[in-house]
């Protein structure tokens, strides 16, 4: 970033006239590059150099630390909730995707059913907890009906706060944001693929197994990548849910710095945060990877 | 056979939609169910929604979080907006900087930003402004690259050098180009971005929460614990602001876009 807000270096190539004013234009930009260098790429360094270092200098101490029982079970929870909530995301979300697809491309329920999935994908936090809370929690309007018709759905004790719950309510901004990035693709299909396998003699079997399933399987594939970073990076519905503990890992870093429960450990958050970005990094670039392989017939 | 699969297929959706749409109702209905309970067997009350005025830490954390809105929405404008505007007409080079800046806080989950943003609070609690206003450099960030997409799309939609250079020719200078030139012709990207970082802000609590600044979300998870028929009120309410806001982006929106496929 630095290289690119210098002049001196990319400048080189170009013959510079009037070298006086060239350095004012580069003014232009200052404002905004100093903003981001303070309060993006600050915070960052800040963490990235931070996790190596303890009181007495460089130390790797707070990623051993890493190997804490709880940190563990935090970040394999983490992983478990956030594979449910992609997979389970993608199915349902491609089902809803291909209900919508298959509709009136300029229809009145095509249109509601996208804008709503727009405003869903990005609702979350404290009141989607709320909203679960209010519906199955246990003065929810929905758990009280169903104890009425005898349907426990707690026998084995309440698990909205748990895991299980977290499941449950991400679902419901996980399958609007597969609708939103699998759409594209589901309309990208023409009708002709279709007429085209029955005029060579192929059933709808063969039509998923050979045409649409190989031509949809990177976008879902990318998708369900999508969805998992999205489940990885949640932190306000979980904290909203979640009364005690920390089940998963974002739930952790926030107790190592606050110290609400147990200590001030900033090094140690550091280093949970180095984990928790390089696990969203590697999935968003093979998410991009896809992305760029269904791109390639989209158009 | 082909009428057969229609039939199918028109049951599939019919019984996808019903399911779906009650997976994503019956929670939100459910909230204002439960904000207008009456207690025991009492009939359906407003006494929630009329208490919400009563407990003072509540007003303070919405308070708190529409003058972070305000704040927020204009300062990423006033800084953006030039930027984005000086190097599409002076530094191409630096476009493809800018936009691949503006997208990176997306990557970035607001959990990890906030770990770095700890000590640079601590430090500018102890040495310059405790106050909860100070949340807005945070924000800012937050809603850069919604921003910076909304512009984008309103910037793409109009000539920007054409109109400039029309403007320089005649005598303005830089700012007059920018406020009486460029933003009058992409009000609808400004009104666009600003409403998108309001319901944002409105919306944040990872970073409020971490950093113990009591925002509207965070008062409303600590009133939850005392009154949660009050506190589901204020979440509905606040929930029906969202989406007032959302609808008026999506008619906002609209004009300009068709305006640009026209052209």
């Amino acid at each position: 970033m630095t290289a690119a807000g210098n002049p001196a270096v990319t400048g080189v190539g170009r013959p510079i006239v009037g070298g006086r004013r060239l350095s004012l234009t580069w003014v232009g930009a200052v404002p905004f590059l100093a903003y981001v260098a303070v309060f993006l790429f600050l915070p960052t360094v800040i963490i990235a150099a931070g996790a190596f270092f303890g009181e007495n200098g460089f130390t790797l101490s707070n990623f051993a630390n890493l190997s804490r029982s709880y940190i563990v079970t935090a970040t394999l929870n983490s992983i478990i909730l956030s594979a449910v909530t992609a997979v389970a995301g993608a199915v349902l979300g491609a089902l809803l995707t291909y209900a919508i697809a298959t509709g009136n491309p300029k229809g009145v329920v095509r249109r509601i059913a996208v804008s709503a999935s727009g405003v869903l994908a990005q609702f979350g936090g404290v009141t989607l907890a709320f909203a679960f809370l209010a519906t199955i929690g246990p003065a929810g309007i929905v758990y009280l009906w169903m104890a009425e018709h005898h349907l426990n759905i707690y026998g084995n004790g309440i698990w909205l706060y748990d895991l299980p719950g977290l499941e449950v309510v991400y679902l419901y901004f996980q399958i609007p944001l597969m609708v939103l990035v699998f759409l594209p693709a589901v309309d990208g299909i023409r009708p002709q693929w279709r007429e085209a396998t029955e005029s060579l003699g192929g059933g709808s079997w063969h039509y998923w197994r050979y045409v649409a399933g190989p031509l949809l399987a990177p976008a879902f594939l990318g998708a369900t990548l999508l969805l998992f970073a999205n489940a990885l990076s949640a932190y306000a519905t979980a904290a909203a849910l979640v009364n005690q503990g920390g089940p998963i890992l974002p739930l952790q870093i926030s107790n190592a710095i606050t110290s609400e429960v147990g200590l001030h450990e900033p090094g140690f958050a550091k280093a949970q945060a180095v984990v928790l970005i390089a696990i969203v990094a590697i999935i968003t670039a093979l998410y991009a990877v896809l992305q760029r392989r269904t791109a390639r017939w989209l158009q | 056979m082909i009428r057969g699969r229609r039939a199918k297929l028109q049951v599939f959706r019919v019984v996808a939609f019903i399911l779906f749409g009650a997976f994503f109702v019956v929670p939100i209905y459910s909230m204002f169910e439960f904000s207008t309970r009456g207690i025991g067997n009492a009939p359906r009350t407003l006494d929630n929604w009329k208490a919400i005025g009563t407990y003072p830490d509540m007003v303070a954390g919405i308070v708190n979080s529409l003058e972070l809105a305000a704040i927020t929405s204009i300062a990423i404008l006033v800084v953006l907006v030039p930027t984005m505007v000086w190097v599409r007409l002076r530094l191409p080079r630096l476009r493809r900087v800018i936009e691949l800046i503006s997208l990176l806080p997306l990557t970035i989950p607001a959990i990890v930003l906030v770990v770095g943003f700890w000590p640079m609070y601590q430090w500018l609690g102890n040495n310059v402004s405790d106050s909860i206003l100070t949340l807005s450099f945070a924000y800012a960030i937050l809603v850069l690259p919604y921003s910076y997409r909304a512009l984008d799309a309103g910037l793409a939609a109009i000539d920007v050098k054409t109109l400039s250079e029309a403007a320089r020719s005649l005598g303005a200078n830089w700012p007059t180009v920018i406020w009486r030139v460029i933003v009058p012709n992409i009000s609808s990207a400004l009104l666009n971005a600003a409403l998108l970082s309001v319901a944002l802000v409105l919306g944040e609590y990872t970073i409020a929460n971490n950093l113990l600044y009591p925002n509207l979300q965070v008062s409303l998870v600590s009133l939850g614990r005392t009154n949660a028929g009050v506190s589901i009120a204020v979440a509905v309410a606040s929930l029906l602001f969202a989406f007032v806001l959302l609808i008026a982006i999506s008619f906002v929106g609209r004009p300009r876009r068709m305006r640009s496929e026209v052209a």
